[in-house]
């Protein structure tokens, strides 16, 4: 018998001011596993992200996405984040006056309220902040300070991660998680996402480089140009990929698919 | 693009229902015969009818103001009565008519003393007339005085006639002037030399009756080295026509006494089409007399159609201190100018403003401040910040700060601020799982929390949860 994806993209096209950025998209993720998708700018990545995670300015023209059996494009944003959908920005807004404890603590309870369960008592609250703060080397100072203020761009990635870390999502997606980190911050990071890798969550990995990937080592890489998965594989392929520039499966891709009319 | 910022349900304004009881209303219209008729209802001397007389007199020369950046159609003096008051007038808990003690309870005002708040005491003002003081004795014990006002005339005439008028005087402006000539109630607080009021006073105001006005009076003095907080909370039924609330609050700090004066306005804004509300058109001041006095405001201000309101400080003790903070919020049709008046005198004194407005649907907001530093103050300082947060781009935010500096060791520092609750800000908090309700109340109280975190304990939860039911609707 064949096991259910978790998520299954189907043929999935997506406009944004009559522009089409996706392009008929194929994809299907698994519990358990990682998928990296890779691929030039404006090949379309951070729209996958956002179009999964719900963001209303895009406009799905043609396609479906299937997650835990459920049609994911009539669920709205705040239900597929308490589904356990979970995307760590590329850009993290500030919000000024909200601590992150405060903003962890609402949201926890918002997607416990929306499961049936009873909201976390202080205690254990308290307790597990603290312990999820340590995966991503989070300081009290920065639980405390308003949500991402004068954070460094290292600082608001790894509170990113220590968000997820604290939901505890199915499918976890990284939108460009590395852009902007040195290599230490990059490491916190990757080591985060790895101690919440487990058989019953997914991750969608997005990344232009496969520098992150020799630190989440991932299960799929999948190649977006022009708003299609031109190619896909294994590990290895992001190693090629870094080799080989994006150019050759540009070409590739131009020559071989005609332009959708 | 962006966020559906769609004007949408009817928000509901959950104590404007009405208490029906057998209610002694004055005849309709304003002249002389209107405030002997007053006066004489609540037994006053001579010397205050004489008083309100001449504020009437002064009154009747005068023009409504114009100049503020508010809207609306002329009001009918004559339309409105001016005095309204349960029949029955209880002397103690017990004998307060039911459906009063009922309506206060809808309101989360218990009047029970065993049933309130632990450490706050309530005056309960019902349209003109005060209903009941709690916790008293318990006060009086330390000799503070806490009681309506009409009371106060009766119990402590010379307190009273040596400070009612000592900082708005009767003729101070139209709406003063007016308050005046027929101010029915309100509350007075003296708190004696060195004494330190254990709980927390408050008066809560409401309107009930149909075409009425309310205009209470409001008189605190503290004594050298004394302390109060005091709180105050309004609330209105529903109705179709506007309603006039013209108040005068008159502040007394003496030498090294502080005043806190908190409020909570949550008068009927009217409906979504801007029909009925509340004017709420008050003066509001304070005179820090004494040296190393001082004088804090703290207000939120999410109710009434119209606000027109500027707590104000006059710093005339060396060394001492005003503070503004205010939270003003407009929805659909409300309007709102607010701000206040820091006035140095003194030597070394020192003003803090802090201003949040916030704007949803069609609302305008307006913050109008004036800092004004004498010649002889020297060493004067103030701090003004001016944030303004706009929901949806059908509203508006202004300002107006007036800045008149006399001596040149002033400093002066003014920072201000112009934002818009972005979607991508509220798509983040739903991308955690926050509802877009949920997500605008977080944005708004994380921007209010300065003047919040002001507000004494037992109000501040009140307040946040008033914040996030007056912008219900304002973001699709």
């Amino acid at each position: 018998m064949v096991k259910k994806p978790m998520l299954e993209i189907k043929n999935l096209h997506v406009k944004v001011n009559d522009q089409e950025i996706l392009n008929g998209v194929d994809l299907k993720v698994n519990a358990g596993e990682v998928h990296s998708i890779m691929g030039p700018n404006g090949s379309g990545k951070s729209t996958l992200a956002q179009v999964l995670a719900g963001r209303d300015t895009y406009e799905i023209t043609e396609g479906e996405i299937i997650y835990q059996g459920k049609n994911l494009m009539e669920i709205k944003p705040e239900e597929r984040a308490c589904m356990g959908i979970f995307m760590a920005f590329q850009y993290p807004v500030e919000i000024l006056g909200v601590t992150n404890t405060y903003l962890m603590r609402t949201a926890l309870n918002a997607q416990r309220k929306f499961r049936g369960l009873e909201p976390l008592k202080p205690v254990e609250f308290a307790k597990l902040l603290k312990e999820r703060g340590k995966i991503v080397h989070m300081s009290d100072d920065l639980l405390q300070r308003s949500v991402n203020e004068g954070f460094s761009g290292g600082e608001k990635k790894r509170n990113e991660i220590f968000q997820m870390a604290v939901l505890e999502p199915t499918l976890g997606i990284l939108d460009e998680t590395d852009s902007g980190l040195d290599i230490d911050a990059l490491q916190i990071v990757a080591k985060g996402v790895n101690a919440l890798r487990n058989k019953e969550r997914a991750f969608i990995v997005i990344t232009h480089y496969q520098r992150l990937l020799s630190y989440i080592v991932p299960d799929y890489v999948h190649v977006l140009v022009d708003g299609r998965i031109v190619k896909s594989g294994g590990k290895e392929l992001a190693l090629e990929l870094e080799s080989k520039g994006y150019s050759w499966l540009e070409e590739e891709s131009r020559t071989a698919v005609p332009v959708n009319a | 693009m962006s966020v559906d910022f769609k004007e949408l349900t009817d928000q509901e304004y959950k104590y404007g229902f009405v208490t029906d009881i057998e209610q002694e209303i004055a005849p309709r219209g304003l002249n002389e015969d209107t405030i002997r008729l007053i006066s004489s209802k609540k037994n006053e001397p001579d010397w205050l009818l004489e008083w309100r007389l001449k504020a009437y007199n002064h009154w009747c020369t005068m023009k409504e103001p114009r100049w503020q950046n508010v809207h609306y159609s002329p009001i009918d003096y004559q339309a409105i009565s001016y005095y309204a008051a349960p029949k029955k007038k209880p002397n103690s808990i017990d004998e307060v008519d039911p459906e009063l003690l009922k309506t206060y309870e809808k309101l989360g005002i218990p009047l029970n003393e065993r049933e309130m708040l632990a450490g706050v005491a309530v005056d309960a003002v019902f349209d003109s007339v005060s209903l009941i003081t709690t916790f008293k004795e318990k006060l009086a014990e330390l000799g503070i005085i806490f009681c309506s006002i009409s009371e106060a005339v009766q119990e402590h005439p010379d307190l009273v006639r040596k400070y009612l008028g000592f900082v708005v005087p009767h003729n101070d402006n139209f709406f003063a002037a007016l308050n005046s000539a027929v101010f029915t109630d309100g509350s007075f607080v003296y708190v004696p030399k060195g004494v330190r009021c254990p709980m927390e006073l408050s008066t809560y105001f409401r309107i009930n009756a149909e075409n009425t006005g309310q205009f209470e009076r409001t008189l605190i003095i503290a004594e050298d080295g004394s302390y109060v907080s005091y709180l105050e909370g309004c609330t209105a039924p529903k109705r179709d026509e506007n309603q006039l609330h013209a108040a005068v609050v008159e502040l007394i700090a003496h030498n090294n006494a502080t005043i806190k004066y908190s409020t909570i306005q949550n008068w009927y804004p009217g409906d979504k089409e801007g029909n009925g509300g509340i004017y709420n058109f008050v003066t509001k001041r304070g005179r820090c007399l004494g040296r190393d006095s001082h004088i804090s405001w703290t207000q939120v201000e999410t109710g009434s159609a119209i606000t027109w309101k500027y707590p104000s400080c006059i710093l005339e003790g060396d060394n001492s201190v005003g503070e503004f903070y205010s939270v003003a919020i407009v929805n659909n049709r409300q309007q709102a100018d607010t701000g206040t008046k820091m006035i140095h005198v003194g030597k070394n004194t020192t003003s803090t403003i802090v201003s949040k407005g916030i704007s949803a649907g069609f609302g305008q907001n307006t913050y109008r401040g004036l800092v004004q530093i004498h010649k002889n103050a020297e060493g004067a300082r103030n701090y003004t910040q001016c944030d303004s947060l706009l929901i949806g781009d059908k509203c508006g935010a202004h300002t107006f700060p007036y800045i008149e500096v006399k001596n040149s060791s002033a400093q002066m520092e003014h920072e201000a601020s112009t934002s818009k609750i972005g979607e991508d800000q509220i798509f983040y908090l739903k991308q955690r799982g926050l509802s877009a309700e949920d997500a605008v109340s977080m944005i708004v109280n994380g921007f209010c929390k300065k003047v919040l975190g002001e507000l004494p304990f037992e109000f501040a939860v009140e307040a946040e949860r008033l914040l996030s039911v007056s912008l219900e609707g304002s973001v699709g």
